[in-house]
This record gives structure tokens, sequence and C-alpha cells, in this order.
């Protein structure tokens, strides 16, 4: 009798741990997901940014062909390129804003629309880190061993961290 | 946006985490933006209009020291009905992994939560201990930011995963003017010329060689002897005997030492001297000291290391000298001495240079990690179970 009782009580609590457990997986695909929509959103904007600049008429033709291709890349990027277009396009924006004499040959004309790049590009920044924050504990989480033993984050991949070359042009 | 920032440590104690939420505080509140902070604070302390008390903090033992923190049920009531009525847009939790008020702000919302990592340690066995139990606050931060180097490293030794790093900023006004101290002409308007006289100060731990006190003094030596009215004047923690006894004996009545100086007389002290001289050997990872002096206006001399070189706009903004080099530090400083129009020029550049350390640009960039983890705007709520 005793020991049906310790079995049982053994049972209840064990099952408590597991729910428990996976309630926090689930809040931890949570904040991954609001982060993983905070990196797209960051992303898409500074690709936008970008390509505006191209077409504003305030950069000569190569330059702004230049952007402007970088910009389209890496908007439509599959997922297998994405970090490598991201990336081309962190380095397009800085060999063109690193140009000596850049931000003075454009006049105060352009100054609303680089307070916009230095913003979106500092935001990519921010957001890969939280986004890559959010999949490390994540990964740690489901490396543990009652995540694995019992299915508790459902079908979910384990998430991969997003690679890119993100240093901001020194506006 | 209606902000809100947990402050886990007594208000009416000054300590640099206060400072930091004051300072990032009023910057907000400056940009517009609405801000309510809670913090301990004792009964009878001030508090400004925009922070609440969460209660009267308990001094207890942690981390080596005595801290003064809120913690038990009372505190975690009065966080949670302060979170239920605020109709927050972000959380902004500062020292989350201190058992205080952060910590249970993290277990009492849901929604946008970002953090500030101010502390930075050694990794010791207590954190083993504590990481469990602190796990699921922590897990349910969106965005962390990091003041230091230092502080992220700690951070991410202690808790894996990353952080973005914002540094400390600068409270430029509060530096930009002040009474020289009694007994010391002052810049004045870029300083008049005074022939063979003049005084360079020097402000940091005068027993730590990293901040290179040693190489001003053997400086001092050559050009103490050249300009028979120089004075030296020395403000930070040290034993002034020790020090004097490096400097010759027909010297040592023109260095004069401050010891300890309070905030003000520290800005005093600024607004005292023709040249301010920085002579680290490096260590720094941003040099706080020198952007203070540049608020304040002073013409400076610094060692050409990384840092100081990246806060001078390439000497620009201050000029610089090879590290450790006492006879380059001599001639730099003579040059500046004999140049008042040099030196205001310097003063001038330095002023407009620091604004990028100031608390306004700090401000605008906690403003953009509240923007990247908003991103789908519900706002922070009472979180319905206990974490």
């Amino acid at each position: 009798m005793f020991y049906a009782v310790l079995a049982v009580a053994l049972l209840v609590l064990f099952g408590m741990y597991a729910f428990w457990r996976a309630g926090r997986l689930d809040r931890l695909h949570v904040r991954l997901e609001t982060a993983r929509a905070g990196l797209d959103a960051a992303l898409v904007r500074r690709a936008a940014v970008a390509l505006e600049l191209a077409a504003s008429r305030l950069l000569d033709p190569a330059t702004s062909l230049l952007l402007a291709t970088a910009a389209h890349e890496a908007r439509t990027a599959d997922n297998e390129r994405r970090e490598f277009a991201e990336s081309d396009l962190s380095r397009a924006l800085r060999a063109v804003v690193d140009q000596p004499g850049f931000r003075p040959g454009l006049g105060d004309r352009a100054d609303a629309l680089l307070d916009e790049l230095e913003t979106a590009a500092q935001k990519v920044a921010f957001a890969r880190r939280f986004f890559n924050d959010a999949v490390a504990t994540i990964r740690t989480a489901r490396r543990r061993m009652m995540a694995r033993a019992l299915p508790l984050a459902g079908r979910a991949q384990l998430p991969e961290f997003f690679e890119i070359d993100d240093v901001p042009p020194a506006l | 946006m209606r902000i809100g920032i947990v402050c886990p440590y007594t208000w009416n104690v000054p300590g640099g985490v206060q400072q930091h939420i004051s300072d990032l505080a009023e910057a907000l509140i400056t940009s517009g933006h609405e801000v309510s902070v809670i913090t301990p604070a004792d009964e009878d302390a001030l508090l400004p209009h925009f922070a609440v008390s969460a209660g009267r903090a308990v001094p207890v033992p942690y981390n080596g020291s005595v801290a003064r923190l809120s913690f038990g049920f009372l505190s975690a009531s009065r966080v949670r009905r302060w979170i239920r009525e605020g109709g927050f847009d972000v959380l902004h939790v500062h020292e989350p992994a201190a058992p205080s008020l952060g910590v249970l702000a993290c277990w009492a919302a849901d929604g946008p939560i970002v953090a500030t990592f101010h502390a930075s340690y050694e990794k010791s066995r207590v954190v083993a201990v504590t990481v469990p139990i602190l796990q699921t606050a922590l897990e349910k931060i969106n965005a962390r930011i990091a003041v230091s180097e230092a502080a992220r490293k700690t951070l991410v030794e202690q808790f894996g995963g990353d952080a973005v790093l914002i540094p400390n900023g600068v409270a430029t006004e509060r530096y930009a003017m002040a009474e020289p101290l009694p007994g010391w002409p002052g810049r004045g308007d870029g300083g008049q010329a005074r022939p063979g006289g003049g005084t360079l100060g020097f402000l940091g731990r005068m027993d730590e060689p990293r901040k290179g006190l040693q190489v001003l003094l053997r400086a001092f030596e050559t050009l103490g002897r050249e300009r028979p009215g120089l004075r030296l004047l020395l403000a930070g923690p040290g034993d002034a005997d020790e020090i004097l006894a490096k400097v010759s004996p027909e010297l040592r009545d023109r260095v004069v030492f401050l010891g300890l100086v309070s905030d003000q007389d520290k800005v005093r002290a600024y607004h005292s001297v023709d040249v301010f001289v920085a002579p680290n050997l490096g260590g720094e990872s941003f040099g706080i000291v020198l952007a203070e002096a540049m608020a304040a206006g002073a013409p400076i001399l610094a060692s050409d290391i990384e840092a100081f070189r990246r806060v001078l706009q390439d000497g620009r903004a201050g000029e610089l000298f090879p590290v450790g080099d006492a006879g380059a530090l001599a001639r730099a400083a003579a040059d500046l001495l004999d140049d008042p129009a040099r030196r205001k020029q310097l003063s001038a550049e330095a002023r407009a240079a620091v604004r990028a350390y100031d608390w306004s640009t700090v401000a605008r960039d906690v403003v953009r990690v509240y923007e990247t983890v908003l991103a789908e705007r519900i706002g922070v709520v009472e979180s319905s179970l206990g974490a």
C-alpha cells in the first residue's frame, strides 16, 4: 500500500514537473518568435531605407546601383542565402558611407534619410543579438535530458543562430 | 512610449546604478516619453517626480558586501500593482540578477522586458546556485543591455546568451559650468597666458600604475624646473606622502593633493586647470574621466591609447602623446601652456565631441532597443501565473 501511494505521489510530482517544463519551453518559443519578428522587421526596414537612398538621386549612379542591388538581394534572398545577402548589404552600406567626405558631400538634404539609415542599421545589430540570445536559451533548454526524453517541445526544430556581418556604417 | 523602469537599490543611497537610472529617466522624459521608476526608498526619502517607492530596503549581506535590497511578499505585491496599474509599453529592469525588485518585476510581468546589466565580477560559486532560481526571470527578458564590455563578459559567462553594449552616458551639462576651486585662477575664457605659470590637472586613482600618474610626475620634474609658477593639481584616492616622495623636494610645494573629492569639487577641479592630463597606460575601455573633463571644456592632453584616441576623435578634440613617454608629455604640455588660442580651440572641440557620449545619445540608443522588442505592440501586463 505504502509503495503504491509513493508511486502515485512520485508520478504526480513528475507530471507537475513535466508540465512546468513544457510551459517554460512554450514561453521560450514565444520569446523566440517575437525576437524573430523583430529581426525580420529590422532587416526589411534596413533594406527599404537602403533602396530609398539608392532611389533618392542624392548619390552618384554607380553608388545608387551598388546599394540598390545589395538591398534587392537582401530583400529577396531565400532562407539559405539570406545571411550572405544581409552581410553583403552591411558591407555595401559601409563601403558607400565610409567613402572620404561622404556626408559633407551630400549636404543636409540627405540628413533625414541618413539618420533613418543609422537607426535601421543599429536596430539590425540589436535585433540580431536579441534573436541569437533567445536561440541560445532555447538550445540550452532543449538539450537538457528531460526535454529530450519527453517530446515537450512538440515538433519544433532546434532553432538556428542568425550569423551575419551587421557592423553598422559609421554615420 | 510608456516606460516602466525598475531600480534594485535604495534611491537615497548614492550609487552608480541609481545615478544611471536617474540620468536615463530624465533623458527619456526630455525626449517626450512617459517614465515611471519603482525603487526601494526610505520613508522620508525625497523622490523625483517620476519615481515611486516600493518600500524600505533592508541591509543584507550580498555578494561580499552589505547591500540594501527590497524583497519579500510586500515588495512583490507592490511591484505587481505598479505593473498592473502602469500600463507600460515596455518594462526596463536594471540588474535583474540582484535579489531585489528587478527579479520580482520579471516574475510579475508578461510582455516586452528589457534588462540592463551593470555589475562585472569574476565567476563565483554562488552564481552556480542562483542561476536555476533566476532562470525563469532571466528567460522572460527580450533584450539584454550591458553597460560595459566587462559587464557583458560577466553576463555571458554566468548566464550564457548575449547582450548589446550601450555604455553609460555623461551628464555633460552637469560639468559645463563651475567656479574654479578657491586659490586657483582657473581658465577663465580659454585661459590667459600666465608666463611660467599655469596648472596641470590629473584625476584618478594615484596608486594604480595603469592610471599613469608616475608618467606625469616624471614630466613635471623637467616642466616644473622650466616653469617656476607651474602647479600640479591631483585629485583621486591615494597616499599623498607616498606620491610626494617621488617628487624632487624643491618641487613638492607646487604639487597639490585634493584626495577623494565630492562630485561638486570634481567639476570645480576640471575648471581649475589649464591642461587636463590623462597619462593612462592602458586598460581603459572608455575613459569616463576624460569625457567629464571634455564636458567641462578642459583642454586635454592624453596618452595615445585606443579608447582615448576614439573619444578624442584622433586628436581633434585633445592632444595625444605616445603612451608612457614623459618627455613627449612635457613638450606637448609646454606647447599647450604657451598657446592660449590652441587651448581655447581644444576646449571648444572637446565640448562638441563629448556630445556623442551625452545621456541624450544613450537614451536614443535605449529607445531603439525598446522599439526592437516592441514589434508586436502588446504592452506589459501582469503575469497570470507566478512565473
